[in-house]
């Protein structure tokens, strides 16, 4: 405790988890992935008005350097299985979105005979967005509820070799 | 399709064949679509499409929801522009049924479908931009597009899948001060386009990229099924809202712009890019006509909840902001239609890439995909 | 030129391969054999004053009580600025219908569509395949009497709470 108040006033203090959390949540780069109509709001949460880059979001163009995949429309059976392969191409940590009422449950066409109902028979998913499409706010807020969601994480005690297999890491308040 | 082309090098020597992947996740595909490149270093022989995956089985729907329950349905058919096919399936209906529509509904239809074409094209412009590498066109696109989805959110309460227009008519008056409003926003935007065309359309890079890059002639545009913008890029001097007039298109004048060849050959990337931009301000004029012109009176007729048309079937036709959308819709007398077919300007768009990618670079293939303006929904439905 | 004329032309020509003129409530149509689809196609694309360049639609019906599958040509001439209407009847047990790719190129996909969603197969169509589905699809999903698989890949189509969306 000495130590702490001993040093100089512009130095802070914080655990290891925290800082990471803070770092990746400040960073989040989504992955440029619109399946249906939830794409055209997706870019316009990314456009002028709702401006993702606030947050440190931006863009990229390929799996491999993402962290945050938005499910950004309905999710077809053909598209599943590339949609699968997309989410094992992504280097943890990773987190999914599901935006729209079609990946959450099917939504207006869950009873279409080509459509997947819900984007989590295939891959795990944090956070849900509802709507049809979401509106750009809609979306902040569940990119801002991700963003909750990891300054929870636990990195530091967790052990390396637990599979990190859908569902939060740490407690969900 | 067999493809005869040799491949050699300058020596006469032939090369491999490379076979790319391109998609379905592609930042420039707009959608998922996938294209199998079979290449010759960086010179396509062949682009072949793959598409169905965002085919969400809409015509099937159809023969389960019922006549007034598709409405929702038809603007998942190209959500980029959803006040054309709610138009286009209204009219098939309204035709099978004998129902005449009110004239301020017609107006109102009218209204909202130009707004909605306004939108879709700057979507268009902006992507074709965006994939030519110009990112800040894009965004200026968009700022657009928001003022234009509030308007619209005022008329309807969605900004992207309106559900406005119903068999019979509309479903709601326009709100008040609306003819205002929108007055007031067209003269913001019609120095807006122009400054946007400056900025893009006459950009060195761009007018490189786009002019003379996949020409397609009048008679290959036609006999392929083009449609639409792509179609008057060829030089075809055809609109379904001036030469089959449905609605009250009639009532207004405006022109049909056409492909002229300004910067390379006539039907070239380019041509069907200022056809678009051209097309916008048409737009304008006619919403000034509708706003100025809009009578009073109801805006629905009466149509029956458990709507039945007779029996029979009818092929409308209604241009859509990606061209020519031609609806087949029979009825067997219930109260769920018998078939749907959707047939849109995309899917024959896409149809002829196979066919325009050859001996094109690899880089042109994503100029001709924005140029045609194709999206994902409206190819796979 | 009207569908009476077109007709006329076309029964001058292919005698009784084509059938009667079916007025119909908005649009004339005409019945042609499966057999002689592509002979009357090239006909009225090349006969002066008729001049169709264009196949602007090609849709698909299933009429299971009539034991047919019925394709609807809707064609244009933007030379002519006229248009018709030709229906196509084939057995629905095995329905064949020669291609008309070769008069139109718009027809190689409309047709492949068809081919997915329906089971007609276009006999002499250079790439016939799956267009929308995917390859390993079973079924055609267009036909009133289709079953969807219990799964995908491992991905079960089985939907929850299963409401009313079956016709009765």
């Amino acid at each position: 405790m000495s130590l702490i108040n001993s040093a100089p006033e512009m130095v802070l203090t914080s655990t290891v988890d925290q800082v990471l959390n803070w770092t990746r949540k400040s960073s989040l780069w989504y992955m440029l992935f619109g399946l249906a109509c939830c794409a055209i709001e997706m870019m316009h949460t990314g456009g002028p008005r709702a401006d993702l880059d606030r947050f440190g979001m931006v863009p990229r163009a390929t799996p491999r350097v993402s962290d945050l995949m938005i499910i950004a429309g309905t999710l077809t059976l053909k598209m599943a299985l590339r949609t699968k392969v997309l989410y094992e191409q992504m280097p943890d940590p990773k987190y999914v979105v599901s935006m729209g009422s079609c990946s959450n449950c099917g939504g207006l066409f869950q009873y279409a005979y080509s459509v997947c109902d819900g984007v989590d028979k295939v891959i795990p998913v944090d956070v849900y967005v509802p709507g049809c499409p979401p509106r750009p706010e809609a979306l902040t807020e569940g990119l801002i509820m991700l963003q909750k969601k990891i300054m929870q994480e636990k990195w530091i005690t967790r052990s390396s070799d637990t599979p990190r297999l859908g569902g939060p890491i740490g407690e969900r308040t | 399709m067999s493809v005869e082309l040799e491949i050699h090098d300058s020596q006469g020597l032939p090369t491999e064949e490379m076979t790319l992947n391109m998609g379905p996740q592609h930042p420039s595909t707009h959608g998922v679509l996938r294209f199998i490149v079979k290449a010759d270093g960086e010179v396509m022989r062949r682009a072949i499409p793959d598409i169905g995956y965002l085919h969400r089985s809409i015509e099937k729907i159809a023969e389960k929801v019922g006549w007034h329950g598709f409405m929702p349905y038809t603007d998942r058919v190209d959500y980029v522009a959803a006040m054309a096919c709610n138009q286009g399936w209204a009219m098939a209906a309204e035709q099978l049924a004998g129902i005449e529509v009110p004239r301020r509904g017609e107006y109102c239809r009218v209204i909202a479908a130009e707004l909605s074409r306004i939108c879709s094209h700057l979507l268009g412009v902006g992507a074709m931009g965006m994939d030519m590498g110009a990112i800040t066109p894009f965004t200026h696109a968009l700022r657009e597009r928001d003022m234009i989805m509030d308007l619209l959110e005022e008329l309807c309460g969605a900004r992207l899948t309106f559900n406005y227009m119903r068999i019979g008519g509309v479903a709601w008056d326009l709100p008040h001060d609306f003819v205002e409003k929108v007055s007031h926003y067209l003269d913001h935007l019609e120095p807006v386009i122009e400054e946007f065309n400056q900025l893009l359309g006459y950009n060195r890079i761009y007018v490189k990229r786009f002019a003379d890059v996949a020409t397609v002639d009048a008679d290959m545009a036609i006999a392929w099924g083009l449609v639409g913008p792509n179609l008057r890029g060829s030089g075809v001097d055809f609109d379904v809202r001036r030469d089959l007039p449905y609605s009250v298109y009639e009532d207004f004048d405006f022109d049909v712009p056409l492909g002229s060849g300004e910067m390379g050959s006539i039907g070239d990337c380019w041509d069907r890019y200022i056809v678009r931009m051209r097309e916008m301000v048409e737009s304008i004029r006619i919403l000034r006509q509708a706003l100025a012109g809009i009578p009073e009176g109801p805006v629905i007729a009466k149509v029956a909840r458990n709507f039945k048309p007779p029996v029979g079937d009818v092929h409308v036709k209604i241009e859509a902001p990606r061209g020519e959308q031609s609806w087949y819709v029979s009825s067997d007398g219930s109260e769920y239609p018998h078939r749907v077919h959707i047939r849109t300007g995309s899917f024959t768009a896409m149809g002829i890439i196979d066919r325009l990618s050859r001996g094109l670079m690899i880089a042109d293939l994503v100029a001709v995909i924005a140029s045609m303006d194709i999206v994902a929904p409206e190819v796979d439905r | 030129m009207d569908s009476t004329g077109i007709h006329a032309a076309l029964r001058g020509h292919f005698d009784t391969a084509v059938g009667e003129l079916a007025p119909g409530p908005f649009e004339a149509s005409i019945e042609v054999d499966a057999s002689a689809i592509e002979a009357v196609c090239t006909f009225l694309r090349d006969e002066k004053g008729l001049e169709f360049d264009n196949l602007s639609n090609l849709s698909g019906a299933d009429y299971p009580e009539l034991e047919r599958i019925q394709a609807v040509y809707s064609l244009f001439s933007y030379k002519q600025r006229h248009s018709i209407t030709l229906r196509v009847n084939a057995d629905r047990t095995a329905p064949v219908i020669p291609t008309v790719e070769a008069v139109w190129p718009a027809a190689n996909w409309l047709e492949r569509e068809i081919f997915d969603l329906l089971g007609v197969e276009f006999s002499g169509h250079c790439d016939l395949r799956r267009i929308l589905l995917p390859e390993d699809w079973v079924g055609y999903p267009l036909r009133k009497d289709y079953e969807e698989q219990p799964d995908y890949h491992g991905i079960s189509t089985v939907r929850e709470n299963l409401l009313t969306m079956k016709r009765d």
